[in-house]
């Protein structure tokens, strides 16, 4: 709480000497945000993600059709490190925006909307994500 | 509210094909280029996965906009930038269809 009165320079109601001074210093990386904030954000960053891999993922999926080599060459790039690291960050990516936009749907017909399942649906697709990154890790290495 | 619409209707779709396509793949794994190429070339699945990339540039194409207008705020940028996702989009989707439904012409 003082964290906002200070950065925010909330004057204290008692304090009529101070001059309220709107907002000017806002830190989003250092205001906690709510778990149900995080998850939200946490579909879009996973979107843009998902987004710039489609060209890549179209081109793996023309290569893996065209002839048995480019196949080959295709399943080899799994060996890569470096295309391990983007798999697994793919993974989050996916398994986040799945669970996150399932529970976006079922918001819009008015399921979860209060608080506390709010709440637990966001850590549970927060979770997700983390169980997507295990899953893709276990099955890479 | 169309573009709302198609965000969620896409949405439902690709979320049942991933779901079909992953559970397809666990029960019987591709591990050729003929069981993979003799899945994807079958009619039914070809239609399928065009479809699904198909929603993906859609879901994508609608998702990338609201990104862009929330975040370019000056006009030409932004004007721009639309201009170049939707060009990208209908690149992408004449791709896929080039792939997946010209029998590997």
């Amino acid at each position: 709480m003082d964290y906002y009165r200070d950065t925010l320079r909330l004057s204290d109601p008692m304090d009529n000497k101070k001059a309220v001074t709107r907002p000017v210093y806002l830190n989003l990386l250092k205001i906690r945000q709510p778990i149900t904030a995080l998850a939200s954000i946490g579909h879009r960053i996973s979107g843009v993600l998902l987004f710039i891999a489609i060209p890549l993922m179209i081109w793996m999926l023309d290569q893996s059709l065209q002839s048995p080599q480019q196949y080959q060459q295709i399943a080899s790039l799994y060996d890569q490190p470096l295309m391990k690291l983007v798999i697994l960050l793919l993974a989050w990516a996916a398994a986040h925006h799945f669970f996150a936009g399932i529970r976006f749907l079922f918001i819009d017909i008015d399921w979860g909307v209060d608080l506390a399942t709010a709440r637990r649906t966001a850590t549970a697709a927060i979770g997700c994500g983390v169980v997507g990154v295990l899953i893709a890790l276990f099955v890479i290495l | 509210m169309k573009s709302w619409l198609l965000q969620r209707l896409t949405a439902v779709y690709m979320a049942a094909f991933l779901l079909y396509f992953i559970v397809a793949l666990l029960i019987s794994p591709s591990h050729s280029y003929a069981e993979w190429q003799g899945w994807l070339r079958a009619t039914p699945m070809a239609l399928a996965t065009t479809l699904f990339f198909l929603a993906l540039l859609g879901h994508a194409w609608v998702g990338i906009r609201d990104v862009l207008l929330d975040y370019i705020k000056p006009f030409a940028l932004r004007l721009v930038l639309l201009n170049l996702l939707a060009l990208g989009m209908i690149v992408m989707a004449l791709w896929v269809a080039r792939i997946l439904l010209t029998g590997g012409a």
